[in-house]
C-alpha cells in the first residue's frame, strides 16, 4: 500500500527529488501562480497607463511575496499548528491596538504604525483565524459538538467584529468566510448548517442596523446604481461599461478606452478586472477564471489528500479564502455584489493582500510536500 | 461514543472529502454565475455598452461659423470680425496662482475687476483650460508680455474673433450691433445651430439679417478622457460661414448727412428712387455700438438710456412724427387720383376755414389768407385752407386709402429691425383705439398732416421716392447684395416694386411741378436751397409739438426749445432723372424751409456733386437761428 502511494506522489510532483522537492514547492500550484501573476503584470502595465515604474514596483512585491511563500513552505504543518494559538492571540491584540491607537485613513482606522512598517493587522487574521480554528477543531471530535460550535463562533466573531468596526467590510467578509469554511469542512451537521443559514438570514436587519452610513449607501447604490451615476454609482456603471464594451475578444491590449482614458476609477487596483474585461474581452476573462479555478481545485485536492485534520482544515480554508477574494472582487466589478474594497487576487496593484495570499499558498505547499513523510510515519 | 468517533479516522477523512467536493461544486457554480454575468455584459448587451463607452469618450464639439461682414456700397467695412486678445492662465501648469498674478500685474495693468472675473471663472473651468486674467490686450501689451513670456509657463495669449464696427457711431443706427445671446433669444433660435455661438444680432441690420449673417454651425468629434481633456479631433463638418452683406448705403453720404444734421436731434433718410436702396440713414444723436459687443457696463448703459437726447432711439425708423405740410403733395395726388379735385380748380383761402354749421375756425398758417389758389400754388405756398377744403371734399376714407398706397400707416418692410409704422388715422382706428367717434374736423387736420397722423422719416423718404418715380413705389431696402464668401459672386437682393393706381402722367407732372416751384418759385417755402447745378423738387413741413390755443398766436421765442415745432423737408433731385430722394426731420428745428431744407440740400450736394460737408456745430447753430 505504502510503496504504491509513494509512486503516485512521485508522478504528481514531477521533478521529485529535485530542487522543487527540496524547497517543498508544489509544481502545478507554482506554475498556475506564475501564470496568473504574469497575466496580472501584463494587465497592470495597461491599467497603470503603461507605467513601467508601477510594474517594476509590483514585480518587486511579487518577488518578496514568492520568497515569503517559499519560506513558509519550509515550515512543517506541525510547527504551524503550534503557532496557531499565539498567532491568533497576537492578531487579536493588534486589532484591539488598532482600534485604540491606529491611524486614520479615508475614514477608516485600519493601519498600525510600528515605526518601520505600517500594516493592517486584519491581514494577519486571514491566516491566523483558519489556523486557530483548524488547531482547535482538529483536537475536538468530529463532527463538532454544540459547545465547540459556540467556541468557534466566538473565535470567528471576535476578530470579524473588530475588523468590521474599523470599518473594513471587505476584510471582515474574507475573515468570516475563512472561519465559516473551516467550520463547514470540520463536518458540521447539515441540519445545523441549514439552521445557521436561517439564523443568518434572520440577522440581516441587525447587520443593516450596525452598518455605517457609507456602507448602507454602497448597498443601496449596488441595488440601483443609476440613482447616483456620478457619485457612488459611478464605479459600478463605468466598470460595467468597460466590461460590456469589451465584448467577446476585447478592444485589444492597451486599447481600452474606458481604462486608458481614465473613465474607469481604481483601474489598477480594485477594478483591474474591468480593464481585463475591456481589453481582452470575454476570452481573456474566462482564461483568468479557468486559471483561478485550477488553483482552487488544486488547493482543495491538497486539502483532501492531507493526512491530518489540522492540515486538511487549514488547506481547505486557505483555498476558500482565495476563492472568496476573487468572487467578491469579480462580483463587485461586474455589478453582482455591492462595492467592497477587495482586490483581485494576484492581479491588483498592491502588496498587502499579495503577501497574505502567497503565505497561504506557502502553507498549501508545505502541507502538500510533507504528506508522504507524515504518512510514512 | 467518543472513542468510536476518534477511531473512525478514515470516516473523518471521507467526510472531509465530501465537504471539499461540496465546496468545489459551490466554487464552480459561483464562477459559472460570474461567467453568466460576463456573458450578459459582454455578449448580450455588448452593443449597449459599446454605445455608452463611445458616449463617454467621444464628445461632439460645435464649431461656430464666422459671422458675415457688412460693407457699404463701395466695399468699405461697416462690421468686421477682429481678433481680440486675452491673457489666460492654465491653472494646471501654474504652481502659485497668486504669485503669478502679482508678477503679471507688474508687467500689465490688472484691475480689481479682472481679478474678480478670474476668481469667478476659475472654479468653473477645467484645470487645463485657460482662464482669462486680462481681456483686450493692446498690441503694446502683447509685445511686452511676449518678451517676458518665458517667465510665465502656463500663461498664454488667446485670440478670438469679436465683432467690431469700425465706423462707430456713424453707422450704429443702420448696422446695429451684436451682443451676448440672452435667455429670451435662446428660446427663439435653433439651439443646435447656435451651439458654440455666443453672440446674436440685437438691433438694426445685424438683427434683421441674423439668418444670413450667422451662417451654420459645424461639428467636430473630439476624443476626450475622463477629465474632459481633448486627446484627438476627427471627422470635421466645417461650419458654413455667414453671408457677407453689401449695402446700398454710401459711407461718405452717411457721414455728410450726419455732419449736415450736426448736433441737432433728428433724422435723415436718403433713398435711391430707382431701386429703393437706402443711401443714407442717419439718426442723431448716435452712439458707439462697440461697447455693446463685449457687454456694456451698467453705468455706461444707464447713461445712454437716460440721456435726454435719447441716442439709442433710431429716429429714422422709429421716430413717428406728424408729417405736417410734407404730406400736402400726397393729399393733392389723392385728390387728383380720386377725381375730387383738378389741378386748375381754385379754392379760396381767407385765412381760416369753417365747417358748415360750426363756429370753430381752422386757421391757415398765413393769417391774412392766400386768396384763391390753384393746386400748384397751394402746394408751393403750403396753404392750409386749400387742403382743409380738399380733405373735406375727399372725406377721410378716400384720403386714407390713397395715403396707404404711399406706404403710410404700415412699416415699409425695409430690411432693418425695429421699424415702426406710424399712424394713418381713420374712423375705424379711432373707434378701436380710443373708443370715440370720428369728428369731421379731424379729417381737415389729417389733410395738413397734423393731429394723430404720424409718419417715420423712412416712410416719408420712400413715399417721396415714389413721386420721383412718378407712380412706382419701391419698398426701401438696405442690403443690395449678399455673398457666400470673399471670392464668390454677389447675389443681388430682389427689389419689391408696387405700381400706384394713379396712372395719369399729368397728375404726377402737376405734383412734380408744384414741388419744383417749392424750391424754385419766387414764393416757394424752400427757395433758399435753389441752385444752378441741379433742380430739386421738394416740400417743407412744420409739425406742431405744442398746440396753439384758439385765440393765441405762436411765438417761437417764448416756447421752450423742446416744445418748438419739428422742421421737416422731403424732396428729390434731379427732377428729370431722380438720383436721390431725401426726408429730413429736425426735432424742435422750427420751420422746415429754414432748418430742414438746407440739410437735404447738403445731402443732395454730397450725392450729386460729390461735395463734402464740413461738420461744424456753429454752422448748425447759425442755421437754427435763421
Amino acid at each position: 500500500m505504502a510503496p504504491h502511494k509513494l509512486r503516485i506522489d512521485r508522478d504528481s510532483s514531477g521533478l521529485d527529488g529535485g530542487l522543487l522537492a527540496r524547497l517543498h514547492l508544489d509544481l502545478p500550484l507554482l506554475l498556475l501562480l506564475l501564470l496568473i501573476c504574469g497575466l496580472g503584470l501584463v494587465v497592470l502595465y495597461s491599467a497603470s497607463g503603461q507605467s513601467a515604474e508601477q510594474v517594476d514596483r509590483q514585480l518587486l512585491r511579487l518577488g518578496v511575496a514568492f520568497l515569503l511563500m517559499i519560506a513558509i513552505a519550509q515550515v512543517p504543518p506541525v510547527v504551524l499548528s503550534r503557532w496557531s494559538l499565539p498567532l491568533f492571540l497576537i492578531g487579536l491584540s493588534l486589532l484591539l491596538a488598532v482600534l485604540l491607537m491606529g491611524e486614520q485613513s479615508k475614514g477608516a482606522q485600519r493601519w498600525l504604525d510600528l515605526g518601520v512598517v505600517r500594516f493592517q493587522p486584519s491581514e494577519i487574521l486571514k491566516l491566523a483565524l483558519p489556523m486557530m480554528l483548524a488547531w482547535y477543531l482538529s483536537m475536538r471530535p468530529t463532527p463538532p459538538r454544540l459547545l465547540d460550535i459556540a467556541v468557534v463562533g466566538l473565535l470567528i466573531a471576535a476578530p470579524v467584529l473588530l475588523i468590521a468596526k474599523q470599518p473594513d467590510l471587505g476584510t471582515a467578509v474574507l475573515v468570516a468566510s475563512a472561519g465559516v469554511t473551516t467550520l463547514f469542512l470540520s463536518g458540521l451537521r447539515w441540519r445545523l448548517i441549514i439552521g445557521l443559514c436561517v439564523l443568518g438570514a434572520a440577522a440581516t436587519p441587525l447587520v443593516w442596523s450596525l452598518m455605517r452610513d457609507y456602507q448602507r449607501r454602497r448597498v443601496l447604490t449596488f441595488l440601483d446604481p443609476g440613482s447616483d451615476p456620478l457619485g457612488a454609482g459611478y464605479h459600478i456603471i463605468q466598470s460595467q461599461i468597460a466590461i460590456g464594451s469589451g465584448g467577446l475578444h476585447g478592444k485589444g491590449w492597451l486599447g481600452g478606452t474606458q481604462s486608458q482614458l481614465e473613465f474607469l476609477p481604481e483601474r489598477s487596483t480594485d477594478f483591474i478586472f474591468a480593464v481585463l474585461g475591456e481589453e481582452l474581452g470575454l476570452s481573456g476573462v474566462v482564461l483568468l477564471m479557468l486559471l483561478y479555478l485550477a488553483v482552487i481545485l488544486r488547493g482543495l485536492s491538497i486539502a483532501a489528500q492531507a493526512p491530518d485534520a489540522y492540515s486538511r482544515l487549514l488547506a481547505g480554508s486557505v483555498t476558500i479564502v482565495f476563492f472568496v477574494y476573487l468572487f467578491v472582487n469579480m462580483g463587485m466589478v461586474t455589478g453582482l455584489l455591492p462595492v467592497v474594497g477587495v482586490p483581485l487576487p494576484l492581479i491588483s496593484y498592491g502588496g498587502t493582500s499579495l503577501v497574505t495570499l502567497m503565505l497561504g499558498f506557502g502553507i498549501l505547499m508545505s502541507i502538500q510536500t510533507r504528506r508522504k513523510l507524515l504518512q510514512s510515519e | 461514543m467518543l472513542a468510536e468517533v476518534f477511531a473512525d479516522r478514515r470516516g473523518e477523512k471521507r467526510l472531509f472529502r465530501t465537504r471539499a467536493l461540496v465546496l468545489a461544486v459551490l466554487v464552480v457554480l459561483s464562477l459559472a454565475l460570474i461567467g453568466m454575468r460576463l456573458f450578459q455584459l459582454q455578449v448580450v448587451r455588448h452593443e449597449h455598452f459599446t454605445t455608452l463607452s463611445d458616449d463617454n469618450r467621444i464628445k461632439i464639439q460645435p464649431m461656430p461659423p464666422t459671422r458675415g461682414l457688412i460693407y457699404d456700397r463701395d466695399g468699405v467695412l461697416l462690421a468686421d470680425n477682429l481678433p481680440s486678445y486675452a491673457l489666460t492662465i492654465e491653472p494646471e501648469k501654474v504652481d502659485d496662482l497668486a504669485a503669478t498674478i502679482a508678477e503679471l500685474s507688474a508687467l500689465l495693468p490688472i484691475s480689481e475687476l479682472d481679478r474678480e472675473r478670474f476668481r469667478r471663472l476659475l472654479p468653473q473651468r477645467r484645470r487645463f483650460e485657460g482662464v482669462p486674467i486680462r481681456l483686450d490686450l493692446s498690441q503694446a501689451e502683447r509685445a511686452r508680455f511676449a518678451v517676458q513670456s518665458h517667465r510665465f509657463p502656463g500663461v498664454e495669449i488667446a485670440a478670438e474673433l469679436s465683432r467690431s464696427y469700425p465706423q462707430g457711431m456713424h453707422t450704429a443706427h443702420v448696422v446695429g450691433y451684436v451682443g451676448r445671446i440672452n435667455e429670451q433669444e435662446l428660446e427663439q433660435i435653433d439651439r443646435s445651430d447656435y451651439a458654440g455661438s455666443t453672440h446674436i444680432g440685437k438691433v438694426g441690420i445685424e438683427k434683421y439679417h441674423e439668418a444670413w449673417l450667422h451662417g451654420h454651425v459645424g461639428y467636430q468629434q473630439a476624443v476626450v478622457n475622463a477629465r474632459g481633456r481633448v486627446l484627438e479631433r476627427r471627422e470635421e463638418k466645417t461650419p458654413l460661414p455667414g453671408r457677407d452683406l453689401h449695402l446700398f448705403l454710401d459711407l461718405d453720404l452717411q457721414r455728410d448727412a450726419a455732419a449736415a444734421l450736426g448736433d441737432r436731434r433728428g433724422a435723415v433718410v436718403a433713398i435711391e428712387p430707382e431701386t429703393g436702396g437706402v443711401l443714407a440713414m442717419v439718426s442723431s444723436p448716435s452712439y458707439d455700438p462697440n461697447p455693446f459687443v463685449g457687454g456694456i457696463g451698467f453705468k455706461a448703459y444707464a447713461a445712454l438710456r437716460d440721456d435726454i437726447d435719447r441716442p439709442l432711439y433710431n429716429r429714422a425708423i422709429r421716430g413717428q412724427y406728424p408729417p405736417g405740410s410734407t404730406i400736402k403733395q400726397f393729399i393733392a395726388l389723392a385728390g387728383l387720383a380720386s377725381g375730387v379735385a383738378t389741378a386748375r380748380e381754385g379754392k379760396y383761402c381767407g385765412g381760416y376755414f369753417q365747417l358748415p354749421g360750426h363756429s370753430h375756425r381752422y386757421r391757415c398758417w398765413r393769417s391774412g389768407g392766400h386768396g384763391t389758389l390753384a393746386m400748384e400754388d397751394a402746394i408751393v405756398q403750403s396753404c392750409d385752407v386749400y387742403f382743409y377744403r380738399l380733405a373735406h371734399d375727399m372725406g377721410i376714407e378716400r384720403m386714407k386709402t390713397h395715403l396707404a398706397e404711399f406706404g403710410f400707416g404700415e412699416p415699409t418692410g425695409a430690411d432693418i429691425a425695429g421699424e415702426l409704422g406710424g399712424l394713418l388715422p381713420s374712423p375705424e382706428w379711432k373707434r378701436r383705439a380710443r373708443n370715440q367717434p370720428w369728428f369731421p374736423g379731424e379729417t381737415l387736420i389729417v389733410g395738413i398732416g397734423q393731429g394723430a397722423f404720424l409718419a417715420t422719416p423712412l416712410q416719408l423718404a420712400a413715399a417721396t421716392a415714389a413721386v420721383a418715380n412718378r407712380g412706382t413705389y419701391m419698398q426701401p431696402r438696405l442690403v443690395s447684395a449678399t455673398r457666400a464668401s470673399l471670392g464668390a459672386p454677389l447675389d443681388p437682393t430682389e427689389a419689391k416694386r408696387r405700381l400706384l393706381p394713379d396712372k395719369d402722367p399729368a397728375h404726377w407732372q402737376t405734383i412734380v411741378d408744384a414741388m419744383t416751384n417749392v424750391v424754385e418759385g419766387r414764393r416757394g417755402t424752400a427757395r433758399r436751397i435753389r441752385n444752378d447745378d441741379y433742380r430739386i423738387a421738394g416740400k417743407t413741413g412744420t409739425s406742431q409739438v405744442f398746440t396753439v390755443g384758439q385765440n393765441e398766436t405762436y411765438n417761437e421765442a417764448e416756447v421752450a426749445e423742446r416744445m418748438r415745432d419739428h422742421a421737416l423737408f422731403v424732396g428729390f433731385a434731379p427732377i428729370d432723372n431722380p438720383q436721390i430722394a431725401v426726408a429730413v426731420i429736425v426735432e424742435n428745428g422750427g420751420h422746415g424751409g429754414a432748418t430742414a431744407a438746407p440739410i437735404a440740400r447738403a445731402v443732395m450736394d454730397s450725392w450729386l456733386l460729390d461735395q463734402r460737408v464740413v461738420p461744424s456745430t456753429e454752422n448748425a447753430a447759425e442755421t437754427t437761428s435763421q
